[in-house]
């Protein structure tokens, strides 16, 4: 059976040009990148080299960036870092309810020490207004954590805007920015954030390896400790092979960003078109316009999304919903509950469709078709 | 090629049930059902645990493998019953109830939803066609046969089920789930009432019904001391009553829900205890046909007890009563009384009203 694989924004196939770039550093460059030998600087040079065309990609400088074993890990260290250096200066932590459970849970566990964390509302397009973080910020206030392009549903949040309100204010700027990175031009400056965290297995470079900026100046608390890398502020061996394959990965999504989101877009045009063709039921969740290209949250109303992903997955179609699992069922997407609410038929019945790297228009169109064929039987009971 | 959804729960028997199927030709897919939220007290989640060895047997197998989640149904048509039936000073059989509004009802549709032809299930317990209609089968494994638990099935729902250890000796399941190196092989059986597991009984009942302790009486009054909460006792417990002195041991015989009086008796074979006739409500006929005469056949009013000769007739659609040829000890109301004629299993229905020399046993409940 032929399968098509939609959940790129779960993961995503690593690139063959990443694959190459790769190879040598397991193989003839192995060298540890802090020993003093011909080997070490080897590695030494290609993990430099590496920051720094990373960095240049959202406009920071080399010594900015911290190389971290995905963006969950980014996305603690950010968070966990600066409240931990900064808890002298206040307490308070501000973010979205539809972050990322890697921002979430972390701050959660933030709660559970002491530190205070307001949990900004969505509206039913999934998105937050400066307003409201405005309305939000405390004297106290230390870190404003909000997600740039939601995984789930794409939606946007209005990061620059945010940005310019906390210019006039002593919190930090985080931002996951692991959906949008590559899909979205990202200048840390323009944008004035102070923390952006990024994985690499998002955008076809290799699992294990991510990066977060952290703008000169900022007060950060490391909690790996051990050798001296990253400048003492994560400790370990670098990862040299993960981050050169990361690198070309990086250079790839920004070569490609444009021609990429014109596909996605007609992806979604083609998508949407074939459902309305078939006369289905369905609503696309999220923001209309506002979004990331590349993700597609649809709810098909009458059917239950339990019965319609296996069947989905029985067709070859890959795709998913929500983000949480426990025991391998489906959790209700908090992000869409934050959205719709608890009842909403929405939370029941809705499927996200990721696209990336090897999706072709004859693969969507088939898809699409099999989707609508699936949803028509699914509502027919 | 025929689909076959199998209902997973990580343990042996549905291992090898897909194995079995599996090995048989069927397009077989492993769905585990997740039915209660439950994390233990180092916040491991055994539904979780059990999760990950159905993962583990689906792959060794060759099979997708996928879970749904019906907590909501389960509490609604499960734990609510269960609580309401404890309420009512009854013992109530949650596995029959599980059988009939989720594993052979929102499961099966869940199945069939997905394509499949069958439901497949680890049960001990077989399916045949014969004369015209599907015929409900205990196990070949007189020690395991669950038809007890199946009771309140119908030919809608065995038209489409597959029960593939049903002729097989529990042995010889550990024995073929050991040959094929599935993961669970030596996994242990799971006992008690699937959501409270391994716990205690008393804490967990205690977090959702308020426990009202009371006195503990003969029938004609005599205080014999204090119970904890009548929902901790059923008909014929002699353990955990605390009531010393010389003499043979005591019984729970009865229930006084209004007074919430705890009726004890003495001696194993005390009469309090033994009865002859029942009101059983919720009947289920297997064959989808209520039979208009009266029938005589035998019944089991727990599970793993012997079959008692006895007859049946329906007073109304859903009501029987049920005589039997010989006095019964400790048959308790909210269990299942289970009817087979030789091999076959008839039906079922719920114990509601016991009797004794055509006398309504208040006391019990």
């Amino acid at each position: 059976m032929e399968r098509t694989y939609l959940d790129h924004a779960a993961t995503s196939p690593v690139h063959p040009q990443v694959v190459e770039a790769m190879i040598p550093y397991m193989t003839t460059y192995f060298g540890n990148p802090s020993s003093i030998h011909s080997f070490g600087r080897e590695s030494r040079r290609a993990l430099d080299e590496a920051r720094e065309t990373i960095a240049k990609t959202v406009g920071a400088k080399a010594n900015e960036i911290i190389f971290t074993s995905g963006g969950t890990e980014a996305d603690n260290l950010a968070i966990i870092g600066v409240a931990m250096a900064n808890r002298e200066k206040g307490r308070h932590i501000i973010t979205t309810s539809v972050e990322h459970h890697a921002v979430l849970n972390t701050c959660k566990y933030l709660q559970k020490q002491g530190f205070d964390v307001t949990y900004l509302p969505v509206d039913e397009h999934g998105m937050i207004s400066v307003e409201q973080v405005k309305s939000a910020l405390r004297d106290d206030t230390i870190i404003v954590s909000i997600m740039f392009g939601n995984n789930e549903t794409g939606v946007l949040q209005p990061i620059h805007d945010i940005g310019q309100l906390l210019r006039d204010h002593d919190a930090y700027f985080h931002t996951d920015a692991v959906q949008a990175y590559g899909l979205v031009p990202i200048d840390v400056h323009e944008l004035g954030i102070d923390l952006l965290s990024v994985s690499s297995h998002k955008v076809n470079g290799p699992k294990g390896v991510g990066f977060l900026y952290v703008r000169e100046g900022v007060r950060l608390m490391p909690h790996i400790y051990g050798g001296e890398q990253e400048r003492k502020r994560r400790a370990g061996t670098e990862n040299v092979p993960g981050i050169v394959g990361f690198q070309k990965a990086a250079e790839l999504a920004q070569q490609t960003m444009s021609e990429k989101r014109a596909l996605y877009e007609q992806f979604q045009h083609i998508m949407l078109t074939t459902f309305e063709r078939e006369g289905i039921d369905y609503a696309v969740n999220g923001h209309e316009t506002n979004r990331l290209p590349h993700v597609l949250n649809v709810a098909f109303f009458g059917t239950n999304v339990e019965a319609l992903l296996v069947n989905l997955d029985l067709a070859g179609i890959a795709a998913s919903s929500g983000s949480a699992c426990t025991a391998g069922s489906i959790d209700p997407s908090h992000v869409l509950v934050a959205m719709y609410g608890n009842d909403s038929e929405r939370i029941r019945s809705s499927v996200r469709f990721s696209f990336g790297y090897g999706n072709t228009l004859e693969q969507i169109e088939r898809a699409a078709y099999d989707i609508a064929k699936i949803v028509k039987r699914l509502t027919k009971a | 090629m025929t689909r076959v959804v199998v209902g997973m729960s990580g343990g042996v028997d549905s291992s090898v049930a897909a194995l079995l199927l599996k090995q048989q030709g069927y397009d077989v897919i492993g769905i585990f059902m997740k039915n209660w939220d439950d994390t233990d007290e180092n916040g491991v989640c055994t539904a979780t645990e059990d999760y990950e060895d159905v993962v583990r047997v689906c792959n060794q197998i060759g099979i997708p493998y996928y879970a749904v989640n019906f907590e909501k149904q389960y509490w609604e048509k499960v734990f609510t019953y269960f609580l309401d039936e404890y309420k009512a000073g009854r013992t109530p059989n949650p596995d029959v109830m599980c059988n009939k509004e989720i594993k052979f009802k929102a499961f099966l549709e869940h199945a069939m939803a997905l394509g499949a032809d069958y439901l497949a299930t680890g049960h001990y317990a077989r399916v045949a066609y014969r004369d015209g209609e599907y015929k409900l089968l205990r196990g070949l494994d007189a020690n395991k046969d669950q038809t007890y638990f199946l009771n309140q099935l119908g030919q809608a729902q065995l038209s489409k089920v597959l029960f593939p250890i049903g002729e097989l000796q529990k042995s010889k399941v550990r024995e073929i789930a050991k040959e094929a190196g599935l993961a669970t092989a030596g996994k242990k059986d799971s006992t008690g009432i699937c959501f409270i597991g391994e716990r205690n009984f008393k804490q967990f009942l205690s977090n959702y019904l308020p426990a009202q302790p009371g006195e503990m009486q003969t029938l004609d009054g005599q205080l014999k001391g204090k119970h904890d909460g009548l929902m901790y006792y059923t008909i014929g417990q002699r353990h955990g009553l605390g009531i010393g002195g010389s003499g043979e041991p005591w019984f729970v015989v009865g229930k006084n829900v209004k007074d919430n009086i705890l009726y004890v008796a003495q001696g194993f074979d005390n009469e309090l205890l033994y009865s002859d006739a029942i009101i059983a409500t919720n009947v289920n006929w297997v064959s989808d046909r209520k039979p208009n005469e009266p029938i005589s056949c035998t019944a089991k009013f727990r599970y793993r007890q012997p079959d008692v000769p006895v007859t049946v007739e329906m007073i109304n659609e859903t009501t029987a009563r049920v005589s039997f040829s010989q006095r019964v000890r400790a048959v308790t109301p909210g269990q299942a009384v289970v009817f087979y004629h030789g091999e076959q299993c008839l039906g079922g229905g719920t114990i509601d009203q016991v009797f004794r020399n055509g006398e309504r046993l208040t006391y019990v409940g």
